[in-house]
This record gives structure tokens, C-alpha cells and sequence, in this order.
């Protein structure tokens, strides 16, 4: 598969001097969603800020389908970031303006000011907003404000905003960070199943291991800005979650997968399509 | 650690200041200035009973207050007054934003920011007072010299409030509207002020009383309004008008309080 997104050896350096990301490289071709997991501080969220730019890297290159994107003018890079859907900690939503002025401020980089001044979206725009809505099952909430609806809520609606862009690639901070354990699981398998819908290549950083595990076709681990481990869920042992997280009782979280080595890797793909499906 | 081992450990929250030398010796010090600095002042005990008896004239007039006899001066007065606040309340709101947009650090680059702030920086330094008196020199007596001074005053005031408020915005809100591509307009229009606009209006409400005071004080000045009509009035020793007045500015600040109190909750 070609690499939609391209990763080489970016690296970020506060002002501060703290050395956020060192070197990280990586591919991720069409419709792969990726997990990225580590301790806190150790340059998930850096990462995923510096593929839009809303971090500016130090160092390194990252290409969206061939275009480089630390290269751009402000123009430019306000178009390339249109095209990348960003999904954050918190939803992140404006929380006194309606459900579907969030949803509609998807379009923000394609509509001139004063239209979105005067909210004079295209009809085309509109359309598909209520069509997310729909598909993320809010189309009653469309003229709440975005503060009167629950966790769950809002973070589908940073959904719709996200996909109302139409990325390409969607970058996901901490999705589930303030979200009960069930809720958590819903958001998780709708924004899989949404790249799954779209061939859309994600990037996910995850605090909940058992959940990356669970959702995700890749997993790059993190520490201290460099990456430990890169691979498929199942990899993800003992051995490899004290090297990202250092020395703790790990036995619960992997499920004992190192018990069974023989285990292929179809089985493990037809396990996470049925938890996608909501059976387990 | 045994239950024996257990000793009684005091605690007592730690003194702001460590040094009990220092400590000690600011208090005393303070209460020694407190007492000389009241020792200094020079008090006429016979000009303090004859300011009483003359008070106490001016309550009569006051507890009998004349609405009549220059109702023509009063409304005349609070009509100026009432058009200088509003006129100049509108157009130092509105000329704040965008100096208050140029003030916040966090949108704004250095060198719009600088200036903005000095202009911010210029117009809280001088009080209304001084303002009144420099306009009234340069434009002459009258409201349009106070409308300046009111104006002038009130976009040092809604721009550092405004663009403090923006300073303090939840910037996660901003940032995911700058990661949908958005320009720096769109980032204004859809992250910044749906967050700042409920303190904004408020605060531009707040002012309208605000500026209503002031035109009564400017006028003393020269720059027209209810003030000059107040001032005429005392110099007169009409009390019983100045008193009608002064229930007029209360009556009307009351009730602009009233009226405001309840604009902010629905906008809220």
C-alpha cells in the first residue's frame, strides 16, 4: 500500500530545552489506524501537533500524499491543514456556539470570512454536516449549544467536525481521556469503523493501553520522544510495555498473549472486527 | 513506628514572611507610621462645627428638592448627558475591540501589540477629569468635549479588560479552530469571541453606567451635560436644584443597573 503519510525523523525542541520528539520516523499508509502510546510527556501529543504544523518542528519532514507540509506558506499550510481532521482531549468544542455551527466550522478553511461570519454556509456544506450528524446520531441536538450535551456527546460531535472537513488523515488526541469506560469504547469503535467507512489512515493517541489494543491495527510506542515499539497490537508484551512505560505489574493489561506465540495474526484481525462490530 | 515511637507533632501554617525580625519589625513599623501619619493632620475643630451647622442648610434644601424652577437647565442637562454616554459608550466599545484584539498577546504579533497596549497604557493614565480639561481646551465647553473624554476613557478601560479576557480563553477551543484551516479572522470569529462575548457585553453595559457618573462629574469641567447644570446650580446655592438633580442621577443609575443587571443574565 502506498505511505499516505510520511514521517522522517522529526524532532522538536521546546524553548524551554525540552527535547519532546527525537528522530521518529514512521509510514501510515490508507485506511490504517494507528495507535500511539507512552507515558505522559513522552511527545504524543507533540507529535500529533507537529503533523499539522500546530506545533512547528525543529527538525524532520512529514508529507501528506507527496506534499511537504513543513515547506508551506500560511496559505498553504491552511489548506493542508483542511485537509487533516483533528479529534482532541477534552472535545475542544466552542462551547457556546450551537452543535452545528461546530460541525459547520469543519468547512472554515474552504469558505471565505464573511460567509462564515454571517454563517452563510453552501448548501452542500450543510447537507453533509446534517448527514454526520446523522451518522453520529445527534441530528436532534443540531441547534443545542455544544456545553448542553454529555461527554459522549460532544466528543461525537468533534467527530463530525473533524470528518465535515473532508480529511484525508485524521489526527486523534487522547480521544477518551474524560470519558467513562463504555462511552470511551463507543467513541473508539466509531471512529474506527469511520476509517474502516472512508479508507482513512488515523493517527490515535491513547493513556488506555487495553483500549489500543482492543481498536487499533498499529501500535507506535512512545518514550521520552523516541519510538520503542512499532508494530501490531498482539507484539505488545510485557517486555515491550516496560520498555515504553518502565517497570509495573503489566500481567492484566496484555491479556497473557505472550502465552500463546502460535497465535496468527487472521485470528487477531477477525477478534478486533467482531469487538468493531459491538458483539463483545 | 510503634505506637509508643508516636510523638505529638505541632503544626502551624508557615508565616508569609520567615524572618521573624522582618516580620515583626514591618508590623511594628507600619502602626508606628499609622499613628504619626494621623498625628500630622491638622484638624480645625471650630471650622468642622461651623461646616456642620452649613451641612446641615444644604440637607434642608436637599429634603426639599425643586424639579420646577429650572427644569429647563435639568433637562437640558440630562439630555446632553445622556447622549454624550450613550454616543460615546457606543464608539469606545467598538473602537476597544479592535485595540483590545491588538492587546491580547496570544493572537496579536509584538509590534501590534506594543502599540496597542501604550495606546491602552495612555488613556487609563489620565483620569477623566484631566482628559475633560485637556479636550475642553482643545475643542471648547460643551458635550462634545465630553463625549470625547468619555470615549477616549472608555477604550483604555473595555480594550484591557477585553483583551485580558482574551488572554485568559480556553485555547484548545482556538486551536481546534486553527486546525480546521481556518484564517486568522475565522479563529477570532469562531474560537475567540463566542468565549469573550458574554463578558463583553457585560462589561460594555457596565460601562454605560459608568460613563453616565462621569458625564455628571466632566461637566464640573466644562464639558456640558447634567454636570455643568449641577455645578451651575451649587454655585447658586439653588440645593433644593441641585438636590432635584442628584435624585435624577441616582434614579437614572439605578435603573440602568436594574436594567443591565438583566441584559447580562440573557445574554448569559
Amino acid at each position: 500500500m502506498r505511505a499516505m503519510l510520511r514521517v522522517s525523523s522529526l524532532s522538536k525542541r521546546y524553548k524551554t530545552g525540552d527535547e519532546a520528539l527525537n528522530g521518529v520516523s514512521f509510514d501510515v499508509p490508507a485506511g490504517q489506524v494507528v495507535g500511539l502510546i507512552g507515558p505522559s510527556g513522552s511527545g504524543k501529543s507533540t507529535l500529533i501537533r507537529c503533523i499539522n504544523r500546530l506545533v512547528k518542528p525543529t527538525s524532520g519532514h512529514v508529507s501528506l500524499n507527496e506534499t511537504d507540509i513543513m515547506r508551506l506558506g500560511r496559505g498553504a499550510l491552511r489548506r493542508a491543514r483542511r485537509r487533516m481532521g483533528m479529534i482532541f482531549q477534552e472535545y475542544a468544542l466552542v462551547e457556546r456556539l450551537t452543535v452545528m455551527e461546530n460541525v459547520l466550522s469543519g468547512r472554515l478553511g474552504y469558505v471565505s470570512f464573511w460567509r462564515s461570519f454571517f454563517r452563510r454556509f453552501p448548501q452542500g456544506d450543510v447537507d453533509k454536516a446534517f448527514m454526520l450528524l446523522d451518522r453520529v446520531g445527534l441530528t436532534e441536538q443540531a441547534d443545542k449549544r455544544a456545553s448542553a450535551l454529555s461527554g459522549g456527546q460532544r466528543q461525537r460531535v468533534g467527530i463530525a467536525r473533524a470528518l465535515e472537513q473532508d480529511p484525508q488523515l485524521l489526527l486523534v488526541d487522547e480521544p477518551t481521556a474524560s470519558l467513562d469506560p463504555k462511552t470511551a469504547r463507543q467513541i473508539m469503535r466509531l471512529i474506527c469503523e469511520i476509517c474502516r467507512e472512508r479508507n482513512l489512515p488515523a493517527i490515535v493517541s491513547l493513556h488506555d493501553v487495553v483500549l489500543a489494543k482492543m481498536f487499533v491495527d498499529r501500535i507506535i510506542g512512545l518514550r521520552a520522544g523516541v519510538i520503542v515499539f512499532d508494530g501490531a497490537p498482539s507484539g505488545l508484551n510485557t517486555a515491550m510495555l516496560t520498555e515504553i512505560y518502565g517497570e509495573e505489574d503489566w500481567t492484566q493489561i496484555h491479556d497473557g498473549t505472550d502465552d500463546e506465540p502460535t497465535q496468527d495474526a487472521a485470528l487477531d484481525t477477525h477478534a478486533r472486527e467482531e469487538r468493531m462490530a459491538g458483539l463483545t | 513506628m510503634s505506637a509508643a515511637d508516636a510523638q505529638i507533632r505541632a503544626w502551624k501554617r508557615p508565616p508569609l514572611i520567615g524572618n521573624p525580625w522582618l516580620r515583626w519589625g514591618l508590623y511594628i513599623g507600619g502602626l508606628v507610621y499609622l499613628v504619626a501619619a494621623i498625628a500630622t493632620l491638622d484638624v480645625n475643630w471650630t471650622r468642622v462645627v461651623e461646616g456642620l451647622s452649613q451641612g446641615l442648610r444644604f440637607l434642608e434644601g436637599f429634603l426639599v428638592p425643586d424639579f420646577t424652577t429650572r427644569s429647563r437647565d435639568i433637562w437640558r442637562g440630562m439630555e446632553e448627558s445622556l447622549t454624550m454616554t450613550v454616543t460615546a459608550t457606543i464608539v469606545g466599545c467598538l473602537l476597544s475591540i479592535p485595540i483590545g484584539l491588538g492587546a491580547a498577546r496570544n493572537i496579536a504579533p509584538l509590534p501590534v501589540y506594543a502599540v496597542c497596549r501604550a495606546v491602552i497604557a495612555v488613556s487609563r493614565a489620565f483620569q477623566e477629569i484631566i482628559l475633560a480639561i485637556l479636550f475642553v481646551a482643545m475643542f471648547g465647553f460643551g458635550p462634545f468635549a465630553g463625549f470625547l473624554t468619555l470615549s477616549f476613557a472608555t477604550i483604555g478601560f473595555m480594550a484591557k479588560l477585553l483583551a485580558e479576557d482574551i488572554e485568559d480563553i480556553n485555547e484548545a477551543q482556538a486551536e481546534a479552530i486553527r486546525a480546521t484551516g481556518a484564517t486568522w479572522w475565522q479563529v477570532v470569529n469562531y474560537g475567540i469571541q463566542p468565549q469573550v462575548m458574554p463578558r463583553l457585553v457585560g462589561l460594555s453595559l457596565y460601562r454605560l453606567d459608568i460613563n453616565f457618573r462621569e458625564s455628571a462629574v466632566i461637566g464640573i469641567v466644562g464639558a456640558g451635560g447634567i454636570g455643568a447644570t449641577l455645578n451651575t446650580a451649587m454655585q447658586r446655592y439653588d440645593y433644593d436644584t441641585a438636590s432635584a438633580i442628584l435624585i435624577m442621577i441616582i434614579v437614572i443609575v439605578l435603573a440602568a443597573e436594574y436594567v443591565s443587571s438583566h441584559l447580562r443574565k440573557w445574554v448569559q
